[in-house]
């Protein structure tokens, strides 16, 4: 298909046009609001069958999406901070019901103080809810993981929820060229959705969301550390026939020019393209570095992030969101995969970008310098007028 | 009741069994016990009426006995009993 000009949440709703799911409940909330905005005009204009739900709030959208997921229909939603924030209670409803939703986030700061630009805080908080995290680099790679998520959700290895994060207005609201697919090879990509227990099959009636007691809560909830586990396999061979279909391959974690690096930079989301850039400038002037992307945050891919970054002299954590007390989400789970490496680079940690506050090349080039130079603390603070 | 099991459990914690609260033995939450005095009983049965648990036993229009499979001690009963025929006592004790 051609190649055209899209916004990240205009990409989502094309997305969902083309899966047309059964059922989007949702509530409007900056910067995720263009996709809700969007796909209600698909609705509204007849190019979707779904059942468009305008909520009264966050955790009823969620909620209605439980209802909607547990009667086997196949649900999407999005949200961004404060919104994800109200969710809370349910989100962990959806994945101990083992419902497969679909949520697109638009990653925005958490209030207060009260904000609408771009950070992690939101999604990272959300780490322990038992949701499946992907991450999305720009436009191209929003649209190909709202793609891909449906079928590793779906799957009937997982059957766990998803959400697609895509950085709020860097790539929300950034108009970019990308490749959409054609509608039908879409649809033949996604597949009908199969559902394992239908509420509304009264020939199989069934109870859902039951009190778990002492006695069996725990081993439900090892259900979910097993399917947890058996998603990583299905992501990769989702994203082998995503690759055979597009020629666009994804990897968990994704490396640029790291073969022969001595140092690397790893974020997540779009600040992974202004890693490449600067990468691209560094090796110019001779030095050897290199930047990871890691696209998949739960299940964290600990044993590839291993294999990855062992050898390397310094790797140099971004954590787009803190953990007040402590360091940035990230940083420990990267530095405690490392823990069995034989030979284990020097890590540090940069908290940046919270807010929405800018990362410029220049600034990670100070990154490239402090691991080259071996200096920086372990956590740094980068940007911050301390 | 499913498997005792992680992995033969219904996905999602799902009953795909109707009327199986019957098996799930509530009583063993019990920490005090029904008694009733048949002297003092009128078989009022409002101790029927509160009982949140379904658990007095009643035929042919009398109380005959507490459901203790089911009873986890609340003591309504005890409480609203008008003849003061019911009383709590200590399980073990």
């Amino acid at each position: 298909m051609a190649i055209i000009a899209m916004n990240g949440d205009q990409a989502i709703a094309l997305s969902w046009r083309q899966i047309d799911p059964d059922v989007v409940a949702a509530y409007p909330i900056t910067p995720q609001t263009i996709i809700v905005e969007q796909f209600s005009e698909f609705v509204a204009d007849g190019l979707v069958n779904t059942e468009f739900v305008c909520a009264e709030s966050e955790h009823s959208a969620l909620s209605i999406c439980i209802g909607s997921a547990a009667s086997g229909a196949r649900t999407a939603t999005a949200t961004a901070s404060a919104g994800l924030a109200f969710m809370w209670e349910v989100l962990y409803v959806a994945s101990a019901m083992r419902l497969p939703i679909v949520m697109a986030v638009a990653n925005r700061a958490l209030s207060g103080p009260i904000n609408i630009h771009c950070d992690h805080s939101d999604s990272m908080g959300a780490r322990d809810s038992g949701w499946i995290q992907l991450y999305g680099e720009n436009v191209q790679e929003a649209y190909d993981n709202s793609l891909m998520a449906f079928r590793i959700a779906e799957h009937p290895e997982v059957r766990l929820p998803i959400m697609t994060c895509l950085d709020g207005f860097i790539v929300t609201h950034s108009l970019e060229r990308f490749e959409p697919l054609p509608d039908d090879v879409v649809k033949q990509f996604v597949g009908e959705f199969k559902y394992r227990r239908s509420l509304l099959d009264v020939s199989k009636p069934v109870s859902m969301g039951p009190f778990d007691g002492t006695d069996y809560y725990y081993e439900h909830k090892y259900a979910q550390v097993e399917a947890m586990r058996r998603t990583i396999p299905v992501i990769n061979s989702v994203a082998k026939d995503f690759a055979k279909l597009t020629g666009r391959e994804y990897q968990l974690i994704e490396p640029y020019k790291l073969e022969d690096a001595d140092y690397a930079v790893m974020a997540m989301g779009s600040t992974a393209g202004t890693l490449k850039e600067t990468v691209d400038e560094l090796r110019a002037e001779g030095k050897k570095v290199g930047s990871i992307k890691l696209r998949l945050f739960r299940p964290f891919p600990s044993a590839e992030l291993m294999k990855m970054l062992e050898g390397l002299k310094g790797v140099a954590v971004m954590d787009r969101a803190i953990s007040i007390g402590a360091s940035g989400p990230l940083f420990p789970e990267v530095r405690s995969a490392l823990y069995e490496a034989k030979h284990r680079p020097k890590l540090s940690n940069y908290i940046y970008g919270l807010g929405g506050r800018d990362v410029r090349p220049e600034e990670l080039r100070s990154v490239y310098n402090d691991l080259m130079s071996g200096s920086g603390e372990t956590v740094n603070y980068l940007g911050v007028r301390a | 009741m499913p498997g005792e099991r992680s992995s033969e459990m219904e996905e999602g914690a799902v009953i795909i069994e109707p009327g199986s609260s019957r098996k799930y033995k509530t009583g063993d939450w019990r920490s005090k016990r029904p008694e009733c005095d048949e002297l003092k009983c009128t078989n009022c049965l409002i101790c029927w009426i509160y009982c949140p648990d379904n658990s007095i036993i009643v035929e042919n229009g009398k109380r005959v006995g507490f459901k203790l499979t089911h009873c986890k001690g609340c003591g309504i009963c005890a409480n609203q009993c008008p003849a003061k025929a019911i009383t709590m006592r200590e399980e073990g004790a």
